[in-house]
């Protein structure tokens, strides 16, 4: 069952006698033994992304001497990222995360290649990048991306070991393989913005990451050795707080515009219009709704004018910090409408405004004329008026 | 026929945090009616206006893809589990803006 791959086979590599000290624990199982640990030694593996599925999957392909690594990622190391991220450290923060994940992987083991691409993966970007690899991991966090991740593989006949994760849940697969589904066989459309769980459900406990980017590394360590058998064709669900996993089956889809037997995709396309984004961080509707800042707010509750303040965050976050509002989450305003007065003025906030964009528009509709939106929500607050309020 | 519907964790905010829900169905398709009929917040995530089940929502019978079965029409048995399977894409950065 190993994957056909050219520079498996070609490149002459044998090991040094550091190397064979190092994997060792590799070489004395006959499944790896001293054939497998050259195949790894050859094979080449992108990651795309470093961050909360790329750490474990970058630690133990490196530490696991996998001889060619690439490292995909565009952003910069925050402090928010070290609760999950665990290949960085807290001198990393401000650092291009590829770089430091390069640095970090290459002080594991300095004796494998590794390349770091400090860019955003892109239609015009991904055919190039992936052709000189033999696996692609995607450890993501977007849909865009993993559209366009899924479709650059399947145009270039590559396995795309897949991890997604969410809060405590997680899911993984292997795509791509030959005779196998692609992501467009389980999800042939993406979610529509602002049906997909967001802000108000997001966040991810640490550690599903670290397991989720670990099931990734164990897979693409099997394709390369040929061992076992291979997560195609399955969907691997992890549900961290009931502590199970659970087995669904996958199945090729002979209509899937990309892998069936009519192919339709024949390029890469524009996945953000796809996916119906402009922008990543624009709201989805902003026409039509008045905006307040968070100076003028201040400004207007010191000259003494009556604002009813409207919270539509969730209640965990709330307790993070408030602007002592009333709280209506966004997901139940449908069902709580009518404990609001529409005769008086109205500021609605979530976080950062997405949210409360998304209320004032079912506002509208119910009725409600006095609205405003709190610009850039309680992170405003804090940037504009109150330094003392924790930012999330 | 007594099934389990099995809530994934975006949508269990719906669901009043449960993570199943028995049902009483013949069908796939009633075993979600009669779930979004309890839980009516959850209906405009399951399914379309003109109330087909959304494309990036997967629901499996056991572990079997309704797609391939009968779809909606797809027949129960007591002690089935019916999954519904959202397409997440979480990884490495914060979701939320």
């Amino acid at each position: 069952m190993a994957i056909p791959t050219d520079t498996l086979q070609q490149q002459e590599v044998k090991l040094s006698k550091d190397e064979i000290q190092r994997y060792s624990r590799h070489l004395i199982m006959p499944e790896v033994g001293m054939e497998g640990q050259l195949k790894l030694k050859r094979a080449r593996v992108l990651t795309i992304g470093t961050g909360g599925l790329g750490a474990p999957l970058g630690l133990y392909l490196a530490a696991a001497g996998v001889g060619h690594l690439g490292l995909v990622d565009f952003d910069v190391v925050d402090s928010s990222n070290l609760q999950r991220q665990v290949t960085f450290t807290t001198a990393d923060v401000g650092k291009p995360k590829s770089e430091a994940a390069k640095a970090r992987l290459s002080a594991l083991n300095p004796a494998i290649d590794i390349v770091s691409y400090e860019t955003r993966l892109t239609s015009d970007n991904a055919l190039d990048l992936f052709r000189d690899y033999d696996i692609i991991v995607d450890g993501t966090d977007n849909f865009p991306t993993r559209f366009l991740v899924n479709d650059a593989c399947v145009l270039l006949g590559k396995p795309n070991v897949y991890g997604s994760i969410f809060r405590f849940e997680g899911q993984a697969t292997v795509f791509g393989y030959p005779g196998g589904p692609c992501y467009r066989c389980l999800y042939p459309e993406p979610p529509p913005p602002g049906l997909v769980p967001s802000c108000a459900e997001g966040g991810v406990l640490g550690v599903l990451p670290g397991i989720v980017g670990s099931i990734q590394a164990m897979e693409t360590i099997k394709l390369i050795l040929g061992a076992g058998d291979p997560l195609v064709g399955r969907l691997l669900l992890f549900d961290a707080l009931a502590m199970r996993f659970r087995e669904l089956k996958l199945r090729r889809n002979p209509d899937c515009p990309m892998c069936g037997d009519h192919r339709t995709i024949t390029k890469l396309i524009d996945y953000e219009e796809f996916c119906g984004i402009r922008g990543e961080e624009a709201p989805a509707m902003t026409d039509g709704i008045p905006e307040i800042t968070a100076t003028e707010l201040k400004a207007r509750q010191d000259r003494g004018d009556k604002l009813f303040i409207l919270d539509v965050r969730e209640p965990h976050e709330y307790q993070i910090c408030n602007l002592n509002g009333k709280l209506i989450p966004l997901g139940e305003l449908p069902r709580r409408v009518n404990e609001l007065d529409s005769s008086v003025e109205m500021v609605v906030h979530c976080r950062s405004g997405k949210r409360s964009a998304d209320a004032i528009h079912f506002l509208q509709t119910a009725g409600f004329k006095k609205l405003w939106n709190l610009k850039g929500g309680v992170l405003a607050w804090a940037d504009e008026v109150d330094p003392r309020m924790p930012k999330y | 026929m007594a099934v389990k519907v099995m809530i994934p964790t975006p949508l269990r905010q719906f669901t009043g945090k449960q993570s199943s829900i028995e049902c009483s169905a013949a069908t796939v398709g009633e075993a979600l009616g009669s779930l979004t009929g309890t839980f009516t917040d959850l209906r405009k995530h399951l399914f379309t206006d003109d109330g087909k089940i959304r494309s990036f929502v997967n629901v499996y019978l056991n572990d079997e893809d309704i797609r391939f079965l009968d779809k909606e029409n797809t027949r129960t048995k007591d002690g089935d589990t019916i999954s519904i399977v959202p397409s997440i894409a979480g990884g490495s950065r914060d979701d939320g803006k």
